[in-house]
């Protein structure tokens, strides 16, 4: 007999007579969202949540992205910055340090010596303050967010932000390999005491986008 | 389990040891503290945890009555992602598979992020056995493990351990197992995890394997889940080739949206944030993203028979999120490691002697490491009823007789009992706690209870009882 057959073997031996087929429907009273229904207060929410938890938020409109980009990339004293090959060209439009774009060929070697990535997300969830990267587009793969130690993320709202985890769910495919980030890696190991970054990117920048 | 642990002292010898030692016992007290408050907060945020905790508990007993169902679905799902799965009798035989997994790799170093199934089959003895070194990564597991030191709490393993005692472990004995701590290290929290980080950088971007568990398995998609703080998990999920997952049968949901629940109850009651720094979600292979081989071994290891009783299967509901253990009074005096198992506090006292059985000192004792004051019920995400199973599991252990398995449990319970601070902690949380407590006291206090309900019982009779009987 294989382990597998051992298993379910005692598996059903344990719970005796097959339970019925028709069930009641599990119940799911809770809410869908706690958050209002209003794009420039979920923004607003989502801005406080990311803020908590120690990102550092930035707002602006499209038109202003690439200088905002450059900026935080220039005040970091960013020399080199990797990219996902997909990302929008001109969000680096005024970006001076020198461009990595992974070929797919980046180990996590070569990033451990660049300064910063910047890419984008598929959505971001307001009364969590989470940032959700499925490697679509303008994201890449996932060793591209975890390696360097600065990453700048950019949301575009109203359209990439949701209001809550039952709301986030149907619209990420579990197919595609995903990171949800909730602020900068942390640990409490050490007396409870809280201390940026441990193992992924010690600061974390999101971006919130809107149009002009 | 394995033998990790054996050669522990039943609870009582165990808990009087902590009880003495003042360092800890502050440590503790701190910390259980600290995010027992944080926790209420974080939970009072939602108006639906009631509903949510429901939801949870249903979904959890509805999969375990399909177990056999969803564990073939799940089969299918990642088989067809490019996973390859694989099933565990026994401690002995998942560690056999995950060793051949690694030996097939030439490799002779694995990575790897906390995962209580891996500690409670005692794998990376077994690694070592087999000439394979297995670093953990998380840096409560690593101060634990340079430390040769066992974890204490399910969520901060070494919270028994302050400051100074971290930077010492980190200065004598970081050297020995890779890149040695910096010069002049203090012993700022800062500075030790900016000593673990370089630390474990240089194995995060050496190997080639990674042993993980996971928080949640999809039946529906085939997807694991982990969840986590400090971006290991991340590094041993994505970075090497090889990615092997030793996880619990009972950690199944059936589909994709029953996270929506276990998303919100697991960060909220454990970590007590919104949601915890990191958590990925991964579905068989991806090519050209993360790792090219991923096998999951799925552990019975005693969790069918668990199933098998109609009480204790409730246990099997456990998200780890460790909540129980910050409101238990008794925890709070004894520590993690009086529980003699990976799995400490309220959900230890009723998993580990399901687990193994109550045939030896410190399993059959685990029953009476509590005063029944409910607090873990209320807390638990799950409504996991621990009370119930205890009172449940003293019969069992009363039932099977002989005289070492009894005493060392009459020994638990006098324990408590000669901890008045932990009675009195005790009652005055099931003042305002639940309703429904256990009915009838089994055991040695049994023709005593048989006349009255437990919820009136005055906590000075069964003391004077205590007296009397003792050993
Ligand atoms: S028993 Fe409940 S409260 Fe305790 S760790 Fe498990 S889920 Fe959390």
């Amino acid at each position: 007999m294989t382990s597998r057959d051992l298993i379910l073997g005692r598996i059903r031996a344990a719970l005796g007579e097959p339970a019925p087929p028709e069930e009641q429907p599990l119940p799911r009273h809770y809410l869908t969202t706690h958050a209002p229904d209003e794009p420039a207060a979920l923004l607003d929410l989502l801005h406080r949540n990311l803020a908590d938890y120690r990102a550092r938020v930035h707002r602006c409109t499209d038109v202003e992205l690439p200088a905002r980009i450059a900026e935080l990339l220039a005040t970091r004293g960013t020399r080199t910055v990797a990219v996902p090959p997909d990302l929008p060209p001109d969000w680096l439009g005024a970006v001076t340090a020198e461009r990595l774009a992974d070929d797919g060929t980046l180990t996590a070697a070569r990033l451990d010596a660049v300064d910063s990535v910047v890419t984008g997300c598929a959505l971001a969830i307001a009364e969590t303050g989470t940032i959700v990267l499925d490697a679509g587009p303008g994201q890449g793969r996932r060793l591209l967010t975890l390696v360097p130690d600065h990453h700048v993320c950019v949301v575009r709202a109203p359209e990439q932000v949701v209001a809550s985890v039952p709301l986030a769910l149907p619209r990420l495919d579990p197919a595609r390999p995903q990171t949800w980030i909730s602020g900068p890696s942390a640990t409490s190991d050490i007396e409870l005491d809280r201390v940026e970054g441990v193992h992924g990117p010690r600061t974390l920048e999101v971006l919130l986008v809107t149009p002009a | 389990m394995t033998g990790t642990f054996l050669g522990m002292p039943a609870f009582p010898q165990a808990a009087e040891r902590a009880v003495r030692d003042g360092q800890l016992r502050a440590n503790l007290r701190h910390a259980t503290h600290t995010i027992r408050d944080k926790r209420a907060r974080a939970v009072a945020e939602l108006p639906d945890w009631a509903e949510l905790r429901a939801a949870g508990k249903a979904i959890k007993d509805h999969t375990l009555r399909h177990l056999d169902r969803y564990l073939v679905q799940l089969e299918e799902s990642v088989t067809a992602a490019g996973g390859t799965v694989h099933w565990a009798a026994d401690a002995e035989e998942a560690n056999r598979i995950v060793a051949d997994l690694v030996h097939a790799t030439a490799e002779t170093e694995v990575v790897k992020v906390k995962s209580m199934a891996t500690q409670e089959i005692g794998l990376n003895e077994a690694l070592a056995a087999e000439g394979i070194t297995a670093y953990e990564t998380d840096l409560a597991e690593l101060i634990v493990q340079l430390g040769d030191d066992r974890p204490s709490h399910i969520l901060v393993p070494a919270i028994h351990r302050n400051r100074a005692e971290i930077r010492e472990i980190f200065a004598e004995r970081m050297a020995d197992w890779g890149r040695p701590a910096p010069e002049g290290l203090t012993d700022s929290p800062a500075e030790l995890a900016e000593a673990a980080r370089l630390h474990l950088r240089e194995k995060f971007l050496r190997a080639q394997v990674a042993v993980s568990g996971a928080n949640f398995m999809v039946a529906e998609t085939g997807t694991l889940v982990v969840v986590e703080s400090e971006g290991n998990g991340r590094m041993c999920l994505t970075l090497p080739r090889t990615l092997i997952s030793v996880v619990g049968i009972e950690k199944v949901v059936p589909t994709w949206r029953d996270l929506e629940v276990f998303l919100q109850l697991l960060p909220r009651s454990s970590t007590a944030e919104r949601m915890n720094p990191y958590t990925s979600l991964w579905t068989g292979t991806t090519a050209g993203d993360g790792p090219s081989e991923f096998h999951l071994v799925l552990l019975d290891n005693g969790r069918t028979a668990v199933l098998a009783d109609q009480v204790g299967r409730q246990a099997l509901r456990c998200i780890r999120c460790s909540a129980c253990l910050n409101v238990c009074p008794v925890y709070e005096r004894a520590g993690g490691h009086a529980y003699g198992s990976v799995y400490p506090g309220p959900i230890g006292a009723i998993l580990t002697p399901q687990l193994r059985g109550t045939t030896s000192p410190v399993d059959a004792s685990l029953p009476y490491a509590s005063s029944l004051c409910g607090a873990c019920y209320d807390v638990c995400p799950v409504a996991i009823d621990i009370p119930e199973v205890l009172v449940h599991l003293r019969e069992r252990v009363t039932e099977q007789g002989g005289h070492p398995m009894e005493r060392a449990a009459i020994a638990a319970a006098g324990y408590v009992l000669d901890h008045p601070a932990l009675l009195t902690a005790a009652e005055r949380l099931a003042g305002r706690t639940r309703a429904l407590h256990p009915r009838r006291l089994p055991g040695p206090g049994r023709a005593w209870t048989d006349t009255r309900d437990l919820p009136e019982v005055p906590a000075e009779p069964f003391r004077d009882w205590w007296r009397k009987n003792r050993p």
